[in-house]
């Protein structure tokens, strides 16, 4: 074999660089995203439910409100009533004190909404219509 | 025993004349209950909301119906370079139209007074039978239990089959996107727009709600709430003892081309 010194070498070098990605990540891990939770309480539903099924949630939200004139949700977890909004500011259906929407609370869009989905690389296109709290224009 | 040849005859003819009579009794019932929808539409049961509108109270030239209404719903305004309305885009929820285009089956001949210069709010009908829903494709637009058309702007494709439907012109279709509209820049507190309520996105079909999410809340349509001459009356249309049923029983009314058989729940008083 003529070269076979360079081309070992050669063969070494391009072996270690091609599986780069495999060895250079042992011991670490990515780092996920992790969106901010502004206010202190819970929300409607467990932590762990929300993060599972909010967007579930809120399609059927948006059909119940728009088609069927049901405004009012009962907290499956704790059996307290909200409004079925994502981002009103009106007055709430339920009492006078209570949050009226999703972002009444998670008023910080981009360190909320935004480190998921965009780390997820989802679109959703809530935003084309409903208006993001103020803070964020 | 066993049958003749005649008297199975006797009874297959017997059974068939029975079978016949009972088809045509089922069509005669069939026809009878359709009867009611016909021409004119057959009247619902339960809540059917509707407006009446006194023309004569409206004052010429004032448009605080409209401009609450365009305010509270986001509804872009755009205008020309040099100020004037710019109709290819227009999105309009209630706005003023002539006398004889509001009414152009009524006889316009000999029109009394100043009637032939005077302009009338429109708005959608709320149609008892509505034209939109039947072609629309994705059900985006529906008709509500209450007898409010209302749209699900989040199912509207914007194929436009129920502009083209609709025999009012009650419905306008965002060539733009809104939000880029002059108005919304203006409006209300930063940012421009009306918080409570969103805006649409270019691409989708838009008309007035009557208020829904106002009546949600147990507030007047606001039109009829900041009209200075109450001019307008809102109320169920199906309750004899409705403001509504009232003002229908003392005055004549007209409703806009009734005769399509769409039976508008919006009546003029002329």
């Amino acid at each position: 074999m003529y070269d076979a010194g360079k081309i070992i070498t050669g063969l070494v070098i391009f072996v270690a660089v091609v599986t780069f990605p495999i060895w250079g990540s042992i011991g670490g891990s990515a780092e996920g995203p992790q969106p901010v939770v502004k206010e202190s309480g819970r929300c409607i539903e467990s932590a762990a439910y929300m993060r599972a099924n909010h967007m579930q949630m809120l399609d059927e939200w948006r059909n119940s409100v728009v088609r069927d004139n049901e405004r009012v949700y009962t907290s499956k977890t704790y059996g307290t009533k909200h409004d079925k909004s994502l981002s009103s500011t009106g007055t709430s259906l339920v009492s006078s004190g209570e949050k009226q929407s999703c972002m009444s609370c998670h008023s910080n869009k981009k360190e909320f909404c935004d480190a998921c989905h965009d780390y997820a690389s989802v679109e959703p296109y809530c935003w084309t219509c409903h208006l993001e709290p103020e803070e964020n224009i | 025993m066993e049958d003749s040849r005649r008297d199975f005859l006797k009874k297959a003819g017997v059974g068939s004349l029975v079978g016949l009579g009972v088809v045509s009794a089922v069509t005669v019932i069939a026809e009878k209950t359709s009867e009611a929808g016909g021409h004119a539409p057959a009247a619902t049961s339960g809540t059917r909301y509707g407006l009446v509108i006194d023309t004569r109270k409206c004052i010429e030239g004032c448009t605080v119906c409209s401009d609450v209404c365009h305010e509270i719903h986001n509804v872009p305004d755009y205008r020309l370079p040099n100020g004037d309305a710019d109709l290819k885009n227009e999105i309009k929820w209630i706005w003023k139209e002539p006398h004889a285009n509001v009414f152009p089956s009524k006889s316009s001949q000999f029109v009394s007074g100043n009637l032939a210069k005077k302009k009338h709010m429109v708005l959608c009908n709320h149609c008892e039978n509505p034209p939109c829903v039947r072609v629309c494709p994705t059900q985006a637009t529906f008709k509500r239990a209450d007898g409010i058309v209302l749209m699900d702007f989040h199912r509207c494709i914007g194929c436009r089959f129920c502009m083209a439907a609709c025999p009012y012109g009650s419905r306008s279709f965002n060539w733009k996107d809104p939000r880029d509209a002059d108005n919304m820049k203006v409006i209300g507190k930063k940012g421009g727009f009306d918080r409570e309520f969103p805006t649409r996105e270019r691409g989708v079909v838009e008309k007035c709600n009557l208020c829904a999410e106002r009546l949600a809340k147990g507030l007047l349509p606001a039109c009829v709430e900041k009209c200075p001459e109450k001019a307008m009356t809102f109320g169920d249309l199906n309750d004899e003892n409705s403001d509504i049923r009232k003002v229908l029983a003392s005055t004549n009314t007209i409703q806009r081309k009734s005769e399509l058989g769409t039976g508008p729940s919006v009546f003029y008083i002329v």
